[in-house]
């Protein structure tokens, strides 16, 4: 059937235009700013090349395992119920949107020289086994990553229609079989743009690579970057680093794009999985160990955080407490602004069948949160006070920063919804507000939670893109942690950190939550 | 023009306070925190200048040069507040700062101090810092060090000024024998972290034996968590020094309030803030001497500073040489 394309001059049209312009203008926008203020260029050194080798060596590697071991576990979440599920489900957004410097002292907790994983190693008279260098780079990635690939495979693990499952099961498949027919076409066509989205997350790392890969071997372009922006202040070589940043992301969009299949669905009766091909006694057991070792490997180094700010929680000074009420009204907003910048490229790319809502998308995952910072600084500085406009800018650009993680949620469940009912809707001139009303929204709600409480979880956490206009009088609860950390007390900022991790999942429970009311309908 | 344009309605915004002068200070981010010399230092100039005195934090050091490098001539600063000596070299000053007008300032630090520029305010030694309740015999120097199984954590020159110190202090105890050091070293250093904060952050949870800090941390320690753990270890070939500075704009829009702010920085008034808040040694002790506890500190027999009219190209050649022997 012919359908009717959106013409740029609908309402659809031009929304989606001008959030694109706005991801545009904060990514290619802010680089250009940057390589404005630059005299000369000067060339890649030695180290560089290296840093760009090491860069794209570990974010393959982390990527690769991080949606490797995500398959198993989203699938064992997919299948199984079991008391603690949601709560397991929820924890395991928490290292994503943890500030780094926590993260990776929980992390070290665990797995560092003096932690839980070495002294056990000790008591049985083993060697301490160091986790520094490039395993520990894999470890650190494959723990702020994993949870996120597991999150976006279960949305579409869940978003398959049971009927599906049911067919299968009347026409007797084996489990394997079910794999091969159902869920493996549908990993086809998700697992591409996931891999992408780490692959560039990891090209960006910095001081995690650094810590956990053990000294200057572990350099990535992005410690290229901010050293090319501070003292040596050489924007020109900043901004070619961060054009190899796009560069890369071009080629990881493109990858993901010609790898995806996308699959031609048949529709459901729109109900939520029953699934009773999983009862064998093996499957049992193999989920079991899958979502054990998820849980054993997430969960632990949010414990140590947790035990570590027990103490100084009860013990904070006001402004802490007022850091976070600022944090979260903040969060809040940004998810808001994330909201109505991302339906508009989720409903574009689903209906239209567009291939540059992603790819927009995509660009401000690869874009260096220095480099956007700083462009921004060069464009408003001279017009507006910094300090006046440090809420909007840091509100906006978190909501920019967490679309491509809204859009890989949001966009298989929009597909499906246009594959399985547009031709009925079309039928029945279901349109605009209405279609999108009644049709669209209760469809997409789950993922359209998760969006939501992703974008407030990573606002909460974010330090990185604003550091430029921060206003000393009204900082945010990560940077009170690190103001803490900077004046010795390593307890307070212990307590303050495990604040942030309480109000971050509380925020992102109750978007997720609110996703998921009446989702079985 | 538009700039001007929306500089008057943002001025007629603030109208209310328009009648006194506002002194922009530029500063690290740490110093105007709540827990940092900020809030107090500001009061105490309010009290005598008249005017009102703003604070704009950003990162570190090093990000107050990339700031001032951003907003060139548009700059709002009038003085610049916490660039240390290895960052604040003759380039910067000919490029951003006037010279100061203090006749003679009466200055304690332990070497001489004759910039026409720039104006320090605190200073200290770095040091590694151990645990004296875990780690027994502690190295005398750095070759002694590299020859120990002691694990420790230090920070990355290139993201962080603690870091770019400990760098200028291999360099400048062992000149051309630097690189050779710095192999040495290589099995002791645990990780290269991104700023002081993690690093030391690390020596506490038990992560490294040492970490790269200062003479004055253990003040810390004693004084506000009454913990006496904490020790740094006297190297003999000398420490390296960290001198923090400030300087008076070329942009200022108030260049004499600005004199008078680095006078006041090196007062009794400031000098008795410091010690206790910014955890480093006053640049000229105040006449109360300084505060009960400092007198456990470690001093270091020999005091090593690069001087800052060789601060830039030493640097340069010095990170080439850290990461070629860090990297293999």
């Amino acid at each position: 059937m012919a359908r009717r394309a959106v013409s740029i001059i609908s309402p659809l049209g031009l929304w989606g235009a001008a959030a694109a312009a706005l991801l545009l203008f904060l990514t290619l926008g802010t680089l250009a700013a940057v390589a404005w203020q630059a005299e000369f260029t000067r060339g890649l050194g030695r180290a560089d090349i290296a840093a760009l080798r090491f860069t794209l060596i570990q974010a393959f590697f982390s990527a690769l395992l991080s949606v490797a071991l995500a398959i198993p576990v989203a699938r064992a979440l997919a299948r199984r119920q079991f008391p603690g599920r949601q709560i397991l489900i929820t924890l395991l957004g928490a290292p994503f949107i943890l500030p780094v410097i926590v993260a990776v002292l929980g992390l070290l907790a665990v797995f560092g020289r003096a932690g839980i994983f070495n002294q056990m190693l000790n008591a049985f008279g083993f060697e301490t086994v160091s986790v520094y260098g490039f395993s520990g780079v894999l470890l650190a990635h494959v723990f702020f990553n994993l949870p996120l690939a597991t999150r976006l495979i279960l949305q579409s693990w869940l978003a398959i229609p049971a009927e599906r499952f049911r067919l299968a099961q009347s026409l007797g498949f084996a489990p394997r079989d079910m794999f091969r027919q159902i869920e493996w076409p549908m990993l086809r066509e998700v697992i591409p743009g996931i891999f992408a989205v780490i692959f560039l997350i990891c090209t960006t790392s910095f001081a995690v690579a650094l810590t956990l890969g053990g000294g200057p071997k572990a350099t990535t372009i992005e410690l290229a970057i901010y050293q090319a922006l501070r003292s040596d202040f050489a924007p020109g070589k900043a901004a070619l680093l961060s054009s190899i940043q796009f560069l890369l992301c071009t080629l990881a969009a493109w990858s993901a794009w010609y790898f995806t299949r996308h699959q031609d669905a048949a529709a459901g009766f729109d109900r939520a999985v029953q699934r009773s091909d999983a009862g064998a006694v093996g499957l049992r057991i193999q989920d079991g160990l899958c979502l054990g070792f998820a849980a054993f490997f997430v969960i632990l180094p949010l414990a140590m955080v947790i035990k570590s700010g027990l103490t100084g929680i009860l013990n904070m000074p006001d402004v802490v407490w007022w850091a976070a009420l600022r944090s979260v009204l903040m969060a809040i907003a940004s998810s808001i602004v994330m909201l109505s910048l991302v339906l508009p490229l989720a409903q574009i790319a689903a209906k239209e069948k567009r291939a540059w809502p992603e790819a927009i998308a995509y660009l401000s995952v690869s874009a260096s949160p220095l480099v956007i910072g700083t462009g921004l600084f060069i464009l408003l500085n001279p017009y507006f006070s910094p300090r006046d406009l440090a809420l909007p800018v840091t509100i906006i650009v978190n909501a920019a920063m967490a679309i491509p993680f809204a859009l890989r949620g949001l966009l298989p469940a929009m597909r499906e919804v246009e594959a399985s009912y547009a031709p009925l809707a079309d039928q029945l001139g279901m349109a605009g507000f209405a279609r999108f009303r009644l049709l669209t929204l209760p469809r997409i709600r789950r993922p359209l939670g998760f969006a939501l409480g992703l974008t407030a979880a990573l606002s909460m956490g974010d330090l990185g893109v604003v550091a430029l206009f921060a206003d000393p009088d009204a900082g945010t609860l990560p940077l009170m942690i690190y103001r803490l950390m900077g004046a010795y007390r390593m307890e307070q900022a212990a307590g303050a950190a495990l604040l942030l991790l309480i109000l971050s999942l509380a925020l992102f429970m109750i978007f997720d939550r609110g996703g998921q009311k009446n989702a079985d309908t | 023009m538009k700039y001007l344009t929306l500089a008057a309605g943002l001025c007629a915004a603030t109208a209310a306070s328009a009648e006194t002068p506002v002194l922009n200070v530029y500063t690290y981010d740490s110093f105007t925190s709540d827990w940092g010399p900020g809030p107090a230092i500001e009061a105490a100039f309010e009290d005598i200048c008249n005017c009102d005195l703003q604070f704009s934090a950003v990162g570190d050091g090093a990000a107050l040069i990339a700031r001032l490098n951003l907003e060139g001539d548009h700059s709002e600063a009038d003085v610049v507040l916490g660039i240390d000596t290895n960052l604040a070299d003759q380039a910067l000053a000919d490029q951003f700062f006037v010279p100061h007008t203090l006749e003679n300032p009466t200055l304690t630090l332990p070497i001489e101090w004759d910039n026409a520029t720039y104006v320090p305010y605190d200073w200290g030694y770095f040091a590694f810092i151990y645990d004296n309740t875990k780690t027994d015999s502690v190295p005398a120097n750095f070759r002694d060090l590299a020859a120990s199984d002691l694990k420790i954590v230090i920070q990355d020159p290139r993201s962080s000024t603690p870091g770019l110190g400990l760098m200028m202090w291999v360099k400048a105890a062992y000149g051309d024998e630097a690189p050779a050091i710095w192999a040495d070293l290589s099995d002791n250093i645990v990780t290269v972290t991104k700023g002081w904060s993690e690093s030391y952050g690390m020596f506490l949870e038990g992560e490294a034996d040492m970490a790269l800090s200062y003479t004055t941390s253990p003040a810390y320690h004693l004084i506000a968590e009454d913990d006496a753990s904490k020790s740094a270890v006297a190297f003999d070939e000398g420490h390296y020094m960290q001198i923090e500075v400030a300087a008076v704009t070329k942009s200022a829009d108030q260049p004499e309030l600005a004199q008078q702010f680095l006078e006041f920085m090196i007062s009794d008034a400031a000098q008795t803030i410091l010690p206790t808040t910014n955890w480093m040694y006053p640049a000229a002790t105040p006449t109360a001497g300084l505060p009960e506890g400092f007198e456990t500190l470690t001093v270091p027999e020999k005091s090593l500073l690069i001087p800052a009219e060789d601060a830039g190209s030493v640097r340069e050649a010095a990170l080439t040489e850290w990461l070629d022997a860090l990297s293999q």
